[in-house]
């Protein structure tokens, strides 16, 4: 019940910043597709592994839809062949990468993602290097919105998307399965004592990871409608983990509150700092860990908590 | 086609040598303290910096060799303890992936204090490599710093350190406390020192690894990540923990990398991580690592 209220005050709060300042609505939509491929590093995270790469997977959408685009006139579409496609490649990587723990997981990872970015940078004529490709502004449902209208379908695509994943990621969870991903953590042996799988549990929540990013990825393509290889490079795939910490694990909305607080923040840090940035990053996920903080999310279920008691 | 294939070889024995010492230092410290340390290929980066500024200060040519070598023991002493002190000793108890997330955000820091300190245009300081002049070799000249040192040191440091880790009471105290740290303490060895030692040298190795790479190539920002992800390729195709292995590795993918640079510039990126993940798919502990009982 709580968790609803919480969702329901999220997304009017979201609604309020949109409708506040125009600019809001265009952070609020990439922080909502932030939002999305983070809770794909939160079912990793929930399993105990890390991925130093998972920005492999937002641009693997982004770039779908960057090429799919002069073929292809509906953002659906391409938003659904952008999920399509990082989940093949999650499949590819993922069937590899599974059979591997902690260090090796998570190493394994960035080196995947660090060869993507130097073929995407790499290989001009394809890719057009570092220039990156524009996309033009596909219809969305069949309509050919522009200006505020596609600014708003955007926002409320995004937001439904993340309704729906959060959502389900929800109910993954709270299933046997999602159990037996958490306890890939505890003790993965005794997993495979009562007969489960432990690397298919994984292998299911990494595709899982790889296709939320993949349609974080796309709609970050359609929002700034331009991709570049910057999107694979390994400072995206920190910030993502970054902003899995910062939200909290223990919550899917975590990855959300996160990724909201993260963009507001980075809108005005970034140009102020632009070469200190990922220190400062470095430095608050330094505190959240060594602190032993669950994060945002936490720190709301800690006052959610103390007001309850009370009332 | 012969003279390429020279030339390929002498490029990649030159990159396999800064490859080894970046690498061996990250699978000395993995190998006692258990911690993959990710900001690795930032104390390369540092050490490659330092050694460019030292070397511009020397002047003298002469004296850059001089300056390569203070710049890679400076960063080891004073980076070294620093991060295992004030950083690692606080996560020794904690979950794996806690450890590697500290890591992770150190990496984070040291890659904006390299654009803080030294800024991000590229800087060039080959003074070290003008110094020794060339050699020819099968009918092609090739610099002696690139022939000659950086495999020489390579190869010093490789015999050193086999030798200091076998033949020493530190390093054999060290050796045991990889083997078990706790019947370790238990005869009253103090693994808090073998610790702060192991990582000393392991900084410094991969911060020697940086300095003798500055003189042969621009330092630009993320040169750090570059050296991580492929030293990581190469611990874990040799199998953590192995340093002879990580020679042969190192080297292995150090050739097959300048051999791709000459005969298919496209794939330079991708050769070493396909080695890797061939090498993992049939022995999936790395090519001289060995399978670890699971606890259950």
């Amino acid at each position: 019940m709580r968790g609803t209220l919480t969702v329901g005050a999220g997304v009017v709060l979201l609604l309020l910043l949109a409708l506040f300042q125009p600019w809001l609505r265009f952070v609020s939509t990439i922080a909502l597709s932030t939002g999305l491929a983070v809770l794909g590093i939160m079912l990793l995270l929930r399993a105990g592994q890390v991925s130093f790469g998972h920005a492999l997977y937002v641009a693997a959408g982004a770039y779908t839809v960057a090429f799919l685009r002069p073929y292809l006139g509906e953002a659906l579409l391409l938003l659904l062949a952008g999920a399509a496609v990082a989940t093949g490649l999650g499949l590819l990587v993922g069937l590899f990468v599974t059979r591997y723990r902690d260090i090796f997981f998570g190493m394994l990872n960035l080196a995947f993602s660090m060869v993507a970015w130097s073929l995407l940078e790499k290989l001009y004529s394809l890719t057009r290097g570092t220039d990156g490709i524009r996309v033009v502004r596909p219809s969305l449902l069949g309509l050919g919105l522009d200006g505020p209208a596609w600014d708003w379908a955007l926002f409320l695509l995004a937001l439904v998307a993340a309704l729906l994943a959060g959502g389900l990621v929800a109910r993954y969870l709270g299933s046997p399965a999602g159990s037996a991903l958490g306890a890939i953590k505890t003790r993965e042996t005794r997993l495979e004592f009562a007969g489960i799988s432990a690397r298919r549990v994984l292998l299911q929540a990494y595709l899982a990871s790889a296709a939320l990013a993949g349609v974080g990825g796309a709609i970050t393509a359609l929002a700034t409608l331009h991709v570049t290889p910057l999107l694979a490079y390994w400072t995206h795939s920190g910030e993502l983990v970054f902003v899995a910490i910062l939200g909290g694990t223990g919550h899917v909305l975590g990855p959300f509150l996160g990724a909201v607080v993260f963009e507001l923040v980075r809108v005005h840090a970034a140009a102020a700092f632009p070469d200190a940035w990922q220190m400062i990053l470095g430095f608050v996920l330094l505190v959240i860990i060594l602190s032993a903080a669950r994060g945002l999310a936490g720190l709301l279920d800690d006052l959610a908590r103390r007001l309850g008691g009370r009332g | 086609m012969g003279l390429l294939l020279l030339l390929a070889t002498l490029d990649g024995l030159a990159y396999a040598a800064q490859l080894f010492m970046v690498a061996v230092g990250l699978t000395l410290v993995f190998g006692v303290l258990k911690i993959l340390n990710v900001a690795h290929g930032s104390l390369f980066a540092i050490g490659a910096y330092l050694a460019s500024t030292l070397v511009g200060l020397a002047g003298a040519p002469e004296l850059s060799l001089l300056a390569l070598a203070l710049a890679a023991m400076a960063t080891g002493a004073v980076m070294g303890p620093l991060i295992e002190r004030g950083l690692l000793a606080r996560i020794y108890e904690k979950e794996h992936v806690l450890q590697l997330l500290v890591t992770f955000a150190l990496f984070m820091i040291l890659e904006d204090v390299q654009k803080l300190v030294w800024g991000v245009q590229p800087l060039f300081e080959d003074a070290p490599v003008r110094l020794l002049g060339q050699v020819e070799v099968g009918g092609i000249f090739y610099t002696a710093y690139q022939l000659l040192l950086l495999p020489g040191v390579a190869a010093v440091a490789l015999v050193a350190l086999t030798w200091f880790l076998r033949r020493t009471l530190l390093g054999r105290t060290i050796v045991a406390v990889t083997h078990d740290r706790e019947a370790a303490t238990a005869i009253g060895i103090d693994v808090r020192r073998v610790h702060l030692v192991t990582f000393t040298i392991g900084a410094g190795l991969a911060a020697l690894g940086g300095a003798l790479a500055a003189p042969t190539t621009s330092l630009v920002p993320g040169i750090g990540v570059q050296m991580i992800v492929l030293s990581f390729a190469v611990v874990a195709t040799a199998g953590l923990g192995q340093i002879e292995g990580a020679a042969v590795t190192a080297l292995l993918i150090g050739l097959a990398r300048s051999l791709a640079v000459y005969f298919a510039p496209e794939l330079e990126v991708v050769i070493p991580y396909l080695l890797m993940v061939a090498v993992l798919l049939v022995r999936p502990a790395g090519l001289f690592g060995r399978t670890v009982l699971q606890r259950v």
